[in-house]
């Protein structure tokens, strides 16, 4: 039979993450001195699952690094080995190490040898520092190598009366001996008691067994391995040595030598399977197609009750359908109704379906707030701060897309907050605040959107230092007013940084105005709040999913498009009292205190509409990114819930254009990019001024 | 394990027969071929969702079992006279292989004309002939049945830079 | 054929063995720890019962005692996949009765030739 240990590679790869996941968390939340057992054993158990992997999957560097933090890790759980600051630390380190071996199999590429190195050889010296031999594997002394010829054997077999309660058999024990050679058996039934007393489940006979032929005692031994503690087992060599003679088989120490064999059998296949996957993407290079090699699939873990949800859901679904498929067979007046009410049921199904199936893409937030514990730890430390972590609403759901693109807007915002916010314990004491500084993250649901809200008890954001910067930079002018808002928006203006002193921390890489991008990106927003001495809070709205939107539909001409309801204020029927032109050329549309631009759809996307006379058709009122502007079309048509299609998928991105949608008669309709829009607007407007 | 367990089983599926097929099309009078194993679906014109501030040959998206796929139209992608779509309009969709990604994308023909066996050897470098589709998007040229074939590039013909540039300009 | 139960925690492992040991026409259920294990095994009967130690909610070694408690899985064979270093471990799951060991890492064919010797 052969099997191809590749196709486990993946499900390998996604647990050992995770694994590395659980044993940071449980390392940062041990206690030094008090460790929790459970938690010590938490940690244990995801290095020995890794360990175990990668040994069967023929990861070699892997499993070997892995043994070694797995020896340590042992010895905490026994209690032979206090818990240090030290022994977490290499831990940890360990963490790291695993995770670049791990990316470096998984990638086939190069790891940071120096490092798995210097880590290996810290677990080594914690491990051997007390002079506790250690077994490294392998390491096993083969004392059966030259053994004069062996004429057979004599084999006493008592099994324990209770054997057959272990599962073993003694039949099929001695018919795998005879495996070895030709035998003969006797049964001794001297033991069996009076039929009174006689128990089926119990065992009442004995064997005497010759063996014959040049058979290695440890063929035998293997035979009875697992029995080893429950039965008499007594050898006598036929023709060999004397010292032979009469030796009890100790079952665990002489089947040790297996396991080299072993390791080299499953080594081999795997790097086969290695160079052919290497050969097979050599292959996919040269015909320059792009078929993805299995490690670059992303996968999602589902909990039973979600995919059962879904089976259940399904199955009502087919009801349904049956129920309607009957009634459509037949249709007479009066069955009307129950086509309508079979409608109805199916609008149901199908929409519970879409929402059961929207929540196999939600996972608990905790996956990406896992890694700040760690950084804040670090960070602390290389800073000389001390600060403490505050998670809340780890539980709290959200589309496994926007996770993965949230974290890094995430980091950045609270190394800054570790880096810029919080004081030295000096200074906070000075301040007459506590020497332990708190940065708190708490997400929670609210309305359609999840919101990750960011604390610090730091010394806020000086708002005069702020303006000060943004006159400096020419983004204001000194003598504009502005609110508070606007001022603590100005930090996300590109190239915008106040950190008097650029520090290793947070004063390379994106800035807060990459970060503000990307949640844009996101469909989502960003506010900053903060009081000078007192501390900030960083707001961030996410929408629950990317992949279904509340649209509004809106017809221009013949052609209809979707406006995301978020970015919809209101909607108005136009007074040509009310739109006032500037030059003849920008038109502005009163509403209330405000002039609004009236950005007229037709014109930008070149349509043909019912009516370019604006009192004959309606304003949207739309707000993105921070500006407003008044959409001019034909018509309002309904509101709906669209799944969002990527127009980049086969084409392009479009300016103005978010995205694209199926409508239920299966034609395509475009999705708003409101801020897009507004901007083109403007350009164009521009171009013909 | 068994030693032959990661061997990929060979499967001689033909792809590499030496007479590959092509799906034909008509354009202005003339015929070209595309490599059939790139052909998804032929489809008749049906309503399109116009793109806005996209080339004109960009005739728009439609939905192909839930993916949002563009349509090009040939005639005007080479400033050929349109004519108006008729019955034998047909939309070919293909995938289009590109540096980063594989992608669906339709064109638009007047007709759809034969399926061809061709040898790849009977496939020879174009000459500047000048055809309809410039130079660089033919692939070469065959002869079947005493008629003269143009072999189209897909791939360059519909790749992303090609549009975008022309998008630009 | 056989109906085997494969508990582990591991994914991967649990994927190994199960693919393995359906490619040899058994009938495989899995279970990721030892409560769900012992849940399925009571819905049904098992030839075999391959279970992992060290899990969360409940390990290999309780799962054995607690099955060898029903009178279904009295004579069941149980075996526990245990790596090198658990020497003692074996031990344990012995004395919860199970029926051997299979020593980890081990390559689908040692899986095969191994639950061979258990099923006859």
């Amino acid at each position: 039979m052969s099997v191809d240990m590749s196709q486990f590679y993946q499900t390998f790869f996604d647990e050992s993450f995770e694994g590395l996941d659980i044993m940071e968390s449980g390392l940062l939340g041990l206690d030094i001195g008090a460790a929790d057992a459970e938690t010590i054993n938490t940690v244990f158990r995801a290095a020995h699952s890794i360990k175990g992997g990668s040994a069967t999957f023929g990861f070699t560097v892997v499993a070997e690094f892995t043994h070694l933090m797995e020896t340590l890790l042992d010895e905490m759980r026994d209690g032979t080995r206090m818990v240090t600051e030290d022994s977490v630390d290499y831990l940890l380190k360990s963490v790291d190490c695993l995770k670049e071996l791990l990316t470096a199999v998984q990638n086939e590429s190069e790891y940071n040898e120096a490092f798995v190195e210097e880590v290996k050889a810290g677990l080594e010296r914690l491990l051997h520092g007390d002079d506790v031999p250690v077994k490294v594997d392998g390491e096993v002394s083969d004392s059966s190598t030259s053994k004069p010829e062996i004429k057979g054997w004599n084999i006493e077999f008592k099994p324990a009366e209770y054997l057959l309660k272990t599962g073993n058999d003694p039949v099929r024990l001695i018919n795998e001996l005879s495996l070895l050679g030709k035998i003969e058996t006797v049964c001794c039934i001297d033991n069996i008691p009076l039929f009174s007393e006689f128990n089926p489940e119990l065992i009442y006979l004995s064997w005497s067994i010759v063996l014959h032929g040049n058979v290695q005692k440890e063929k035998i031994s293997e035979v009875f391995e697992w029995v080893d503690d429950d039965a008499d087992i007594v050898l006598t060599c036929i023709g060999g040595e004397q010292e032979q003679n009469n030796e009890e088989v100790s079952g665990v120490e002489v089947a040790a030598p297996v396991a080299p064999t072993e390791k080299i059998e499953v080594q081999a296949p795997v790097e086969k399977i290695e160079a052919s996957l290497k050969s097979e993407i050599h292959d996919t290079d040269k015909k320059s197609s792009l078929k993805k090699t299995p490690k670059d699939q992303s996968s999602i873990r589902v909990s039973i009750d979600k995919v059962d949800d879904l089976i259940n859901m399904v199955g009502e679904l087919v009801i349904t359908q049956s129920m309607l498929g009957q009634l459509g067979e037949n249709v007479t007046p009066d069955s009307i109704e129950k086509l309508q009410d079979g409608l109805a049921q199916l609008e149901r199904n199908t929409r519970e379906l879409q929402e059961s199936v929207m929540r196999i893409r939600m996972l608990p937030i905790s996956f990406a707030f896992q890694r700040f514990p760690r950084m804040v730890r670090d960070l602390s430390n290389q800073l000389g701060k001390e600060i403490e972590l505050r998670l809340l609403g780890e539980q709290t759901e959200l589309d496994k897309t926007v996770m993965e693109k949230i974290g890094d807007p995430l980091v950045h915002l609270v190394r800054n907050s570790v880096d810029h916010g919080i004081e030295t314990p000096d200074e906070r004491e000075a301040a007459g605040k506590p020497r332990m500084g708190t940065v708190e993250l708490n997400a929670f649901h609210q309305g359609g959107s999840i919101v990750i809200e960011i604390n610090d008890d730091g010394k806020g954001i000086d708002k005069d230092v702020i303006f000060a910067k943004a006159v400096e930079k020419g983004v204001v002018n000194a003598n504009d007013s502005l609110t508070d808002e606007q001022i603590f928006d100005l930090i996300f203006a590109p190239g915008f940084s106040t950190a008097a002193v650029v520090s290793d921390v947070s004063g390379r890489g994106v800035g807060m105005d990459v970060v503000k991008r990307n949640i844009r990106e996101l469909g989502g927003t960003i506010e900053v709040k903060s009081e000078k001495g007192k501390g900030s809070t960083i707001i961030i709205r996410l929408p629950l999913t990317l992949a279904i939107l509340d649209g509004q539909l809106i017809r221009v001409g013949a052609d209809t498009y979707i406006i995301p309801l978020i970015s919809i204020i209101e909607s108005l029927q136009v007074k040509k009292e009310q739109i006032s032109s500037i030059g003849g050329q920008a038109e502005l549309y009163k509403l209330r205190d405000e002039y609004i631009p009236v950005v007229r759809l037709y014109e930008t996307f070149g349509l043909k509409p019912d009516s370019e006379e604006l009192v004959d058709g309606l304003i949207v009122i739309v707000e993105g990114d921070g500006s407003t502007a008044g959409l001019f079309v034909d018509d309002l048509l309904g509101q709906q819930q669209v799944v969002i299609k990527s127009l980049e998928t086969n084409f392009r991105p479009v300016e103005g254009v978010s995205g694209a949608t199926i409508l239920g008669d299966g034609t395509v309709a475009l999705i708003l990019d409101v801020s897009g829009l507004i901007n083109l607007s403007r350009q164009s407007s521009e171009r013909a001024a | 394990m068994n030693e032959t367990a990661a061997q990929p089983s060979e499967i001689d599926l033909g792809l590499n027969a030496e007479a590959d097929q092509y799906l034909t099309f008509i354009m202005a009078d003339e015929e070209y071929g595309v490599d059939i194993l790139r052909v998804q679906e032929i489809r008749g014109w049906e309503h399109v969702t116009p793109v806005p501030n996209t080339p004109k040959y960009i005739k728009g998206v439609i939905n192909l079992r839930g993916t949002i796929v563009p349509l090009v139209d040939l005639r005007e992608r080479f400033s050929v006279e349109s004519i108006p779509y008729g019955p034998t309009t047909v939309v070919i969709v293909l995938k289009v292989v590109g540096d980063e990604k594989e992608r669906i994308m339709g064109i638009v023909v007047d007709a759809v004309a034969d399926v061809y066996n061709i040898e790849e050897e009977k496939i020879k470098p174009a000459p500047d002939f000048g055809s309809v589709v410039s130079i660089e998007y033919v692939q070469g040229l065959a002869s079947v049945d005493e008629s003269m074939l143009i072999v189209l590039d897909i791939d360059k013909l519909l790749s992303s830079d090609e549009l975008d540039a022309i998008a630009r300009t | 054929m056989a109906k085997i139960l494969a508990v582990d925690d591991s994914a991967s492992m649990r994927q190994m063995v199960s693919f393995t040991l359906k490619g040899a026409g058994h009938d495989v259920q899995e279970a990721c720890d030892g409560a769900e294990a012992l849940k399925i095994a009571q819905t049904g009967t098992f030839d075999l019962v391959l279970t992992d130690i060290n899990m969360p909610n409940m390990d290999g070694v309780t799962l054995i005692k607690e099955l060898r408690a029903l009178p279904a899985y009295k004579f069941t064979p149980m075996l526990t996949l245990t790596t090198e270093s658990g020497a003692e471990k074996k031990a344990e799951g012995k004395q919860a009765g199970a029926t051997g060991w299979i020593v980890k890492p081990f390559s689908p064919d040692q899986l095969l030739a191994t639950i061979k010797k258990v099923l006859g």
